[in-house]
């Protein structure tokens, strides 16, 4: 067992590319779940919107990145519009279903044949990412010893947790204000928030379109990061790995989403890696006839299902979170 | 190894195909690597396919005309095995010259199939034979088809949608585990007829069993638990999720990505009853599946039992304070909810395969069932249960002016956007009682 | 402004006791209200007005459609039909945010505190108008702090007169009953209510903070405020209210001063009867028919509580 590899393939993960991905996303899930208590399933959704919104505009349309990157945002907030005149006014259940089946809907059409000459059927699209790598001012690599990083992946981790860190910043300057003091009390209890005068179903609307747009953010960084904007990738279960990213940070605390991003895909790649090694080579420490080396892939999953049930009915505040304020106990 | 390709369309060609003189009666497996090539008549679907001897297949490496490899003879199985050097590209070419009279290639007639071998044993290449071009098809038997396998899916999904709608009725729970459920009757199946040997007949009712302890064992270990701590719904519709990514997980540990299929009943061809057209076990699995939910609607409507699950699902509260044990109602809701779900991989192992994520695939299309006839409601989830097969099965044959609304590559959108449709106009579903909703 | 009270009550003398009589000076006038659930009519009000300035009390057996003509008027439930206005604006089809800022604010039976917010973060979300409910302006506290601060100081005010400010930064879940509904009360007054809508104030309440519930009710219409509640409490009716309006099977079928209806033998026998001590919270339609049924099969057997 070489624990140097391990170490490096788990912080590699958590502080890499893949969980600014996740944090983006779970961030936007914060505001929608965290302080409102919408039951967003369909992150991904947002996040193919904004994936594809710029994938398409650079690619099909020729359309100048930073254009698509316009358009690519703009493209959230009318997928939030049009996801939420109608469903905010559903029950909390109904409103994961409508979002879930919409999320789908979209990883349908974008990965369809039929629409293969805009969205680039299930190959999906590649070729709008020069512009972001233009950018990168660095000339090679980073070596950290425990660590390391290739050129491509310190600019990314650059942007990725400067975008983290920026979305933070407002999240929490939004949240201590009355206005995240609408929302939380509305995830609590909308009947009150009416009673006294305030537009639930703005507050709503507006929270959709905020958190929205990080998954939005999510995506693009996603699809820049690897240079290619593949529809599959934008699966319902993404969706859910990022709750399970929140809620183990702690749902409704402005750093809850990103430690717990950190912390998943530290957990999975370290997993990952372990068994991995565990299984490969002539004399594996777990015998082939107990795990192959495929099964050995399989067992973070495992894990990460029942991490999330048990974390879910012993400590649903996550880890940061304050039992006395979270949302996940109501009907 | 299945040859058939499965969405043969119907075009009778004529049997029986005999076998030309200088047919060899078997030509021997090739033990190290190959390529094997069956050549099967699928008749259009009809009847059994019959394989299709005495044809001359040759093999050259990288293009047609190249290096010549091997060539052979089909035999009486209408098989030829050619041993290949490597891996690497291989072309098959057909000799449509030496075909049975009355047997042609369909699919668009093509003779060469490009192989890349990877494998060092068998290499399989398909041709279609005897499979009709689906637009040759009339529109009115497309559509009677498409409804015929619409209403065979919708029964498939209406048994799954029943179990979800009882458990939901009675629990509050969306439970999003419940596709794994379905896998779960799928792979049962498979182990109790491929591991213990079993007919397929006799592992659907061991995986039906199985999927009732299953039921009872998740209520004790798990459900009934976190109800008694009162645990919020939210919070327990997030535990579901958790546990459907453990148990497919699970299945994909033990069971493998690949799809399999049952030891039985796999390629049947189909009969002509009138202008329907369908196999002995799509029949079986009208007739299951048609059983069954009238058992349970009977069961629901005039059982003791029945009654007090639908009690429960009024009004929880105040049947416990009227003596009913509510507890007990709900574990016999998860045990039945279970098995019918279970039922429900049963037919879809026995209509499709087995994969560990067949039941994951159809969760959201039980979903848009049962909120179409409105959740909770037994006759709702039966009715929009239909409704989602047909619309799966027939929205992709109905064109427009030539526009396809609803193409066949994509065809669950359109169910799902009906569920989206329905969530917005009517929340509460077609069947469903108006209530209170947000 | 007591000299208003008399006048006002005064006023009502002259009003006849009869369902649906007129008022001189009505805040709320409403016509032909009528919601339905199933084919059961829970409200079907043929006229209604409640008089400005005085304390009305609402009464009626279970299931009478108190709380549901509630939730009509306040715009949280859509009748089938009908007409209302509020200080002579039509309400009808105005939302229920809309109706509590032009002055119309009710509170609920099942008291509806933000548990997970503290007892003063309760009090300032109450207040209207505030910059730092837009999203734009939110981010930037310069742009809010001020207001935020004049709020907090009228809402410590409240909470002192309500007796809650040593409560002031509990989280409100950990409240009893009876402050919960002080808490409501005082977070209504944030909003500065014309008319204030309460949903049964004194349902369980400890009897020992009933006075002082009684007291902070009456200094409401001292105040200048029009109120208007739901109780079963008949000592309460009888203590504070100036007109008493009586509902069953939701219809108006009596009205008219404390005195002259608990005097109506007929009024007591046939809707207060074994029922003046329960009341269902949140109407619909299962409870609705459970309800009905319940009643047809005994009359004399009380139906839980649901919520």
């Amino acid at each position: 067992m070489d624990f140097g590899t391990l170490i490096d393939a788990a912080l590699s993960s958590a502080l890499g590319p893949q969980a600014i991905v996740f944090a983006l996303a779970a961030i936007g899930l914060n505001v929608h779940f965290g302080y409102t208590g919408l039951l967003n399933f369909g992150q991904a959704g947002f996040m193919a919107v904004g994936a594809f919104g710029l994938a398409v505009s650079v690619t099909t349309w020729d359309l100048p990145f930073w254009v698509g990157i316009a358009i690519a945002l703009l493209a959230t907030v009318v997928l939030a519009i049009i996801l939420g005149v109608p469903t905010l006014r559903l029950r909390a259940d109904y409103l994961a279903i409508a979002t879930i089946a919409t999320s789908e809907i979209l990883r349908l059409i974008f990965g369809s044949v039929e629409a293969k000459e805009t969205f680039g059927g299930s190959n999906g699209l590649t070729g709008f990412s020069t512009t972001y790598k233009d950018l990168n001012p660095y000339n090679s690599g980073l070596d950290l010893g425990v660590v390391s990083f290739s050129r491509n992946d310190l600019w990314s981790i650059t942007v990725g947790w400067s975008l983290v860190a920026i979305s933070c910043l407002i999240v929490w300057s939004l949240m201590r204000s009355p206005w995240g003091r609408v929302l939380r009390s509305i995830r609590e209890d909308e009947d009150a928030v009416r009673s006294l005068g305030k537009n639930v179903f703005a507050y709503k609307m507006q929270a959709l379109i905020l958190g929205g747009v990080f998954g939005g953010i999510a995506g693009i960084f996603h699809v820049l990061k690897q240079a290619s904007a593949v529809p599959t990738d934008f699966n319902t279960t993404f969706t859910f790995y990022a709750y399970a990213a929140l809620l183990v940070g702690g749902a409704a605390r402005v750093l809850g989403p990103v430690v717990g991003s950190i912390l998943f895909w530290f957990i999975i790649a370290g997993l990952g890696s372990f068994f991995s090694q565990a299984t490969s080579g002539t004399d594996p420490l777990i015998p082939a006839s107990i795990m192959t080396d495929t099964q050995a892939s399989l067992v973070r999953f495992i894990v990460l299902g029942l991490g999330l049930m048990l974390l879910m009915i012993f400590r649903p505040q996550g880890i940061f979170g304050d039992r006395r304020e979270i949302a996940i106990d109501g009907r | 190894m299945l040859l058939t390709p499965s969405s043969a369309m119907a075009q009778a060609t004529p049997t029986p195909t005999t076998p030309a003189a200088g047919t060899p009666a078997e030509n021997p497996l090739v033990d190290g690597q190959n390529i094997t090539v069956t050549l099967l008549d699928v008749k259009g679907g009809k009847g059994e396919p019959a394989p299709v001897p005495g044809v001359t297949l040759t093999v050259f490496k990288d293009k047609s005309g190249g290096e010549q490899i091997g060539t052979q003879v089909t035999d009486t199985k209408g098989r030829v095995s050619i041993p290949i050097p490597a891996n690497g590209v291989y072309v098959v070419t057909l000799d449509q010259d030496t075909l049975p009279e009355g047997v042609e290639l369909s699919g668009g007639a093509e003779n060469e199939k490009t192989i890349t071998a990877r494998i060092s044993g068998n290499n399989f290449a398909q041709f279609q034979i005897g499979a009709a071009v689906a637009e040759k098809v009339a529109f009115s038997e497309k559509l009677t088809n498409s409804v015929v396998s619409g209403l065979k899916f919708g029964l498939i999904i209406a048994l799954a949608a029943l179990g979800l709608s009882l458990i939901f009725g009675t629990t509050g729970l969306t439970n999003f585990a419940h596709g794994e459920l379905i896998t779960f009757g799928g792979i049962m199946t498979y182990v109790f007829n491929r591991g213990f040997g079993m007919s397929v007949i006799l592992a659907g009712v061991c995986a039906v069993i199985a999927g009732a302890i299953f039921g009872y064992a998740q209520d004790k270990i798990l459900w009934g638990p976190l109800r008694r701590r009162g645990t919020g719904l939210i919070a327990m519709m997030i535990v579901s999720i958790g546990f459907a990514l453990l148990l497919r997980s699970v299945f994909q540990y033990t069971f493998g990505g690949s799809t399999r299929t049952l030891s039985q009943y796999v390629a049947q061809g189909r009969d002509d009853y009138g202008p329907i057209s369908l196999s002995p076990k799509e029949i079986a699995i009208f007739v299951i599946a048609i059983v069954a939910i009238v058992i349970v609607c009977i069961a629901m409507m005039k059982t003791r039992l029945g009654k007090s699950m639908r009690a429960v699902s009024d009004n929880p509260d105040l049947s416990a304070s009227s003596g009913l044990r509510v507890d007990s109602v709900i574990t016999s809701v998860w045990v039945l909810g279970t098995a019918l779900t279970a039922l429900a991989g049963v037919l879809l192992a026995l209509n499709q395969q087995v994969n560990f994520q067949m039941g994951f695939k159809l969760l959201l299309l039980v979903f848009a069932g049962v909120t179409l006839g409105g959740l909770g409601t037994i006759w709702g989830a039966l009715a929009g249960s239909l409704i989602i097969g047909l619309l799966v099965e027939v929205a992709p044959v109905i064109s427009i002016g030539g526009y396809q609304p609803v193409p066949a590559s994509i065809k669950d959108v359109g169910a799902l956007v009906v569920l989206i449709l329905i969530l917005l106009v009517r929340p509460q579903g077609l069947l469903g009682r108006a209530q209170r909703i947000g | 402004m007591a000299a208003d009270v008399s006048a006002a009550r005064a006023a009502l003398a002259g009003v006849p006791n009869e369902p649906g009589a007129s008022k001189p000076d009505p805040i709320v006038k409403g016509d032909n209200i009528v919601r339905t659930f199933g084919g059961l009519k829970a409200v079907d009000v043929e006229h209604l007005e409640i008089q400005r300035g005085v304390i009305t009390a609402l009464i009626g057996p279970n299931g009478a459609g108190k709380t549901t003509l509630f939730n009509l008027l306040t715009g949280f439930d859509e009748p089938d039909s009908g007409d209302w206005a509020f200080n002579g604006k039509k309400l009808s089809n105005v939302p229920a945010y809309k109706v509590a800022r032009l002055g119309m604010v009710r509170t609920f039976q099942l008291t509806k505190v933000l548990s997970k917010l503290t007892v003063i973060e309760n009090m300032r979300l109450g207040a209207t108008g505030q910059r730092g409910e837009k999203f734009w302006s939110a981010a930037f506290k310069s742009l809010w702090s001020a207001q935020e601060d004049a709020n907090t100081v009228r809402a410590d005010d409240l909470l002192a007169r309500f007796k809650l400010d040593a409560k002031r930064e509990d989280f409100a879940g950990s409240l009893s009953g009876g402050q919960r509904k002080l808490l409501e009360m005082a977070r209504a007054l944030m909003v500065d209510p014309e008319l204030i809508m309460l949903d049964e104030p004194m349902a369980g309440v400890n009897p020992a903070l009933k006075q002082s519930l009684l007291e902070h009710v009456k200094s409401l219409r001292d105040e200048g405020r029009t109120v208007l509640f739901v109780e079963h409490d008949m000592d309460m009716v009888r203590d504070i209210s100036d007109w008493v309006i009586v509902m069953a099977q939701g219809q108006i079928v009596a009205e008219g001063t404390p005195q002259a209806v608990m005097a109506d033998q007929a009024v007591i026998d046939a809707y207060l009867g074994a029922h003046h001590d329960t009341d269902i919270s949140e109407i619909d339609v299962e409870e609705l028919e459970t309800e009905a049924e319940a009643e047809l099969a005994a009359q004399s057997k009380e139906t839980p509580t649901h919520d």
